[in-house]
């Protein structure tokens, strides 16, 4: 099993271009205090793009369940806090669509409390709500969810820490390269400005895309608000010809 | 038509709530070829206590060297089962471990093969973006011809290397150390 059939499509695979300058967070951010300790010190190794790079998992729509969106239809009961629908789109840097993406959500409930036994802020959990949803974007690379609006909370970062209102998002893309996890935040929270995960984000443009936005047009009247946001993936170099082509 | 690249955030504590669903430590699927091995390690941090709230994905090609993804267009053959995608949290001591088949070389950049190698990317709570590394095996001659493996300084490549116990060929050891002594070499892609 030491050599396999050569293919010249698959030995030169097109870059991921490198996420726009100031757009990530550095690993080490002391006013987040648990990165000082799990932060590499050393240089990172330059690593090439290779097939290993431009792959990565692929997962269909057998695994996911038809509540699994809906994160207020999980439980026997009505989960408890004002109701919201969360959708936008999954996009590359290119503005193209990402089409059957896994896109994954977790959250607080509208107490701020997660079921989770490291949790123990004295807040109440709620038994109809879990607060873990998944779905796979359309083929225009859409998705949606229904939940209930996520309460802050508070945390032992520094004195008096707490964490906007926000919700976890995981989505992998076409790729191994294009992996993304982060967190979505309501627009006019008064926590943003003091929270380190928010303010480690160096360019604060691209902090504020972190925000979603109140959206009309995806409420559902009488029953839920609606916030709409778009996660932007890396994009694929345009490959020498289409360059070429193009002058 | 250009976008900005969304930012990433960490996982956070509670992420077991939203990631635990797609477990999976064993990519043996019945019809998968290749012999059975367990890759088993621990994560530590800069003081060398466990981490106890990290997930570790990996991403890998059969034993023919070929990933099940469109991209993938070569013609080495692939099991209608395989998928080469793991994820295992971290337990109380830090430890995880995977059940899979050792990957075949993969097609390099230019031409010629990569060292059989496992893509790995690791999250956690005080990680605001996700590190990402590569577990290659011990002893394996090609890995001598590996460019990426090659690219690492010499003193820092054993970070990289699965090693067998010596009582068990099939048990395979690969630690990540986040910081200080041994630090495991992390890759900007």
């Amino acid at each position: 099993m030491t050599s396999r059939p050569q293919n010249l499509a698959t030995t030169l695979p097109a870059s991921y271009r490198k996420p726009d300058r100031g757009t990530q967070p550095e690993y080490l951010f002391p006013p987040y205090a648990s990165t000082v300790k799990r932060s590499p010190t050393q240089p990172l190794v330059i690593l090439p793009t290779t097939l290993s790079e431009v792959t990565g998992p692929i997962f269909g729509f057998d695994r996911i369940m038809a509540n699994d969106f809906d994160l207020t239809k999980q439980h026997a009961g009505e989960p408890i806090g004002e109701r919201i629908v969360v959708s936008g789109r999954v996009l590359d840097a290119n503005a193209r669509p990402v089409p059957h993406t896994l896109v994954e959500v977790w959250q607080a409930n509208s107490a701020g409390r997660y079921p989770h036994p490291r949790d123990q802020h004295a807040a109440p959990t709620d038994p109809n709500f879990t607060g873990a949803g998944r779905t796979l974007t359309d083929d225009q690379g859409r998705y949606r969810f229904v939940t209930i609006r996520p309460g802050e909370y508070p945390w032992r970062n520094h004195y008096n820490a707490w964490r906007p209102a926000h919700i976890h998002f995981s989505i992998f893309g076409p790729a191994f390269a294009t992996r993304l996890v982060t967190q979505m935040y309501f627009p006019g929270d008064p926590l943003l400005d003091f929270d380190p995960m928010y303010t480690s984000i160096p360019d604060v443009r691209a902090r504020e895309r972190l925000v979603s936005t109140f959206d009309w047009e995806t409420t559902i009247p009488e029953t839920a608000l609606g916030y709409r946001f778009d996660i932007i993936l890396r994009g694929r170099d345009e490959t020498p010809m289409e360059n070429y082509l193009r002058k | 038509m250009s976008l900005r690249t969304t930012s990433s955030q960490t996982v956070g504590p509670y992420l077991h709530i939203g990631l635990t669903w797609l477990n999976t430590d064993n990519l043996v699927a019945p019809g998968v070829v290749g012999d059975p091995i367990t890759i088993e390690g621990r994560v530590t941090d800069g003081d060398g206590a466990p981490v106890s709230d990290a997930v570790v994905e990996i991403w890998q090609a059969n034993a023919s060297g070929r990933y099940a993804h469109p991209e993938d267009t070569g013609s080495a053959p692939l099991e209608p089962s395989w998928q080469g995608f793991g994820r295992v949290p971290t337990d109380d001591d830090g430890r995880f471990r995977f059940t899979t088949i050792k990957p075949g070389r993969v097609p390099a950049p230019g031409g010629g093969l990569q060292a059989p190698h496992i893509n790995v990317t690791i999250f956690m709570r005080g990680m605001l973006r996700q590190l990402i590394t590569r577990i290659y095996f011990a002893g394996d001659p090609a890995n001598e011809e590996d460019a990426v493996l090659q690219s690492v300084p010499a003193a820092r490549r054993a970070t990289l290397l699965a090693a067998a116990e010596r009582t068990n060929p099939s048990a395979l050891a690969w630690n990540v150390r986040l910081q200080g002594d041994g630090e495991t070499v992390f890759f900007d892609y």
